[in-house]
């Protein structure tokens, strides 16, 4: 089994490949991986509570995808209320991700 | 204190232009404050995150000082986390791309980094813990 850390960026409101990593992301834990999401800038706008996107991050939590959301992203763009599962973090805990021996790290 | 870890950050974005530069920036810092050494590999027109000549603006639309409008330089935050390198006893091997550099006139930097090439990323990423490529939208 391995450990991926998948960092999203990008919004699925603006860019539709966005859909296309959460499948990948999907994939990835449907295989037996460890897969956590991490989500930074407008990455984190899909676990804003009520997002006609917010079911695309409940399956991906419900196949043991972690998925966190950057507190500094969410500050930025006012999101409080956040979909069921997701948990928050800052960027030391990414760095500790992806120090985590035999981590794949991939950006999008 | 050190950790012992290194932390390889390849990043592309020219400044004040998309928030990867604000990202990886606070990366690198979080990676410093827990005392991991950290390469960053700047190219393309990340390059020009490290211009010595960048000044901070007023703002004309809501009537600001410079003072008041406090705008941040890139080049004041790379040079903030030099500093905190040294505070917390880890190494910054900072490097810009040599040819993305004379592509972009943009070779006067504040002090800290050096100059390199894709060898240096291959080298500092078969030395490092983790690579993280923040590559361009």
């Amino acid at each position: 089994m391995a450990k991926y850390l998948l960092i999203e960026s990008r919004d699925p409101f603006d860019s539709s490949d966005s859909e296309y990593f959460a499948e990948l992301v999907q994939g990835i834990a449907k295989r037996g991986n460890e897969a956590t999401l991490f989500l930074v800038q407008n990455g984190v706008l899909p676990v804003r509570k009520g997002s006609k996107y917010n079911g695309v991050i409940s399956d991906l939590i419900k196949n043991k995808v972690k998925v966190v959301a950057d507190r500094f992203s969410l500050k930025e763009r006012g999101i409080r209320r956040l979909a069921e599962g997701v948990d928050t973090a800052d960027t030391d805990r990414l760095v500790d991700l992806l120090l985590e021996p035999g981590t794949k790290a991939i950006w999008h | 204190m050190a950790s012992g870890k290194t932390l390889t950050v390849a990043i592309m974005d020219a400044p004040y232009e998309s928030a990867n530069s604000t990202t990886a920036l606070r990366i690198v810092q979080s990676a410093l404050e827990k005392g991991n050494n950290v390469t960053v590999f700047a190219y393309e027109g990340a390059v020009n995150l490290t211009m010595k000549a960048q000044a901070p603006h007023p703002n004309p639309v809501k009537g600001t000082s410079v003072e008041e409008e406090a705008h941040p330089t890139t080049k004041d935050w790379v040079s903030s986390l030099f500093k905190l390198a040294k505070e917390k006893g880890a190494k910054l091997d900072w490097i810009n791309c040599g040819m993305c550099v004379d592509e972009r006139g943009a070779g006067d930097w504040v002090e800290g980094p050096r100059r390199g090439g894709p060898k240096d990323l291959l080298d500092a990423s078969s030395a490092s813990d983790a690579t993280l490529v923040i590559p361009t939208k």
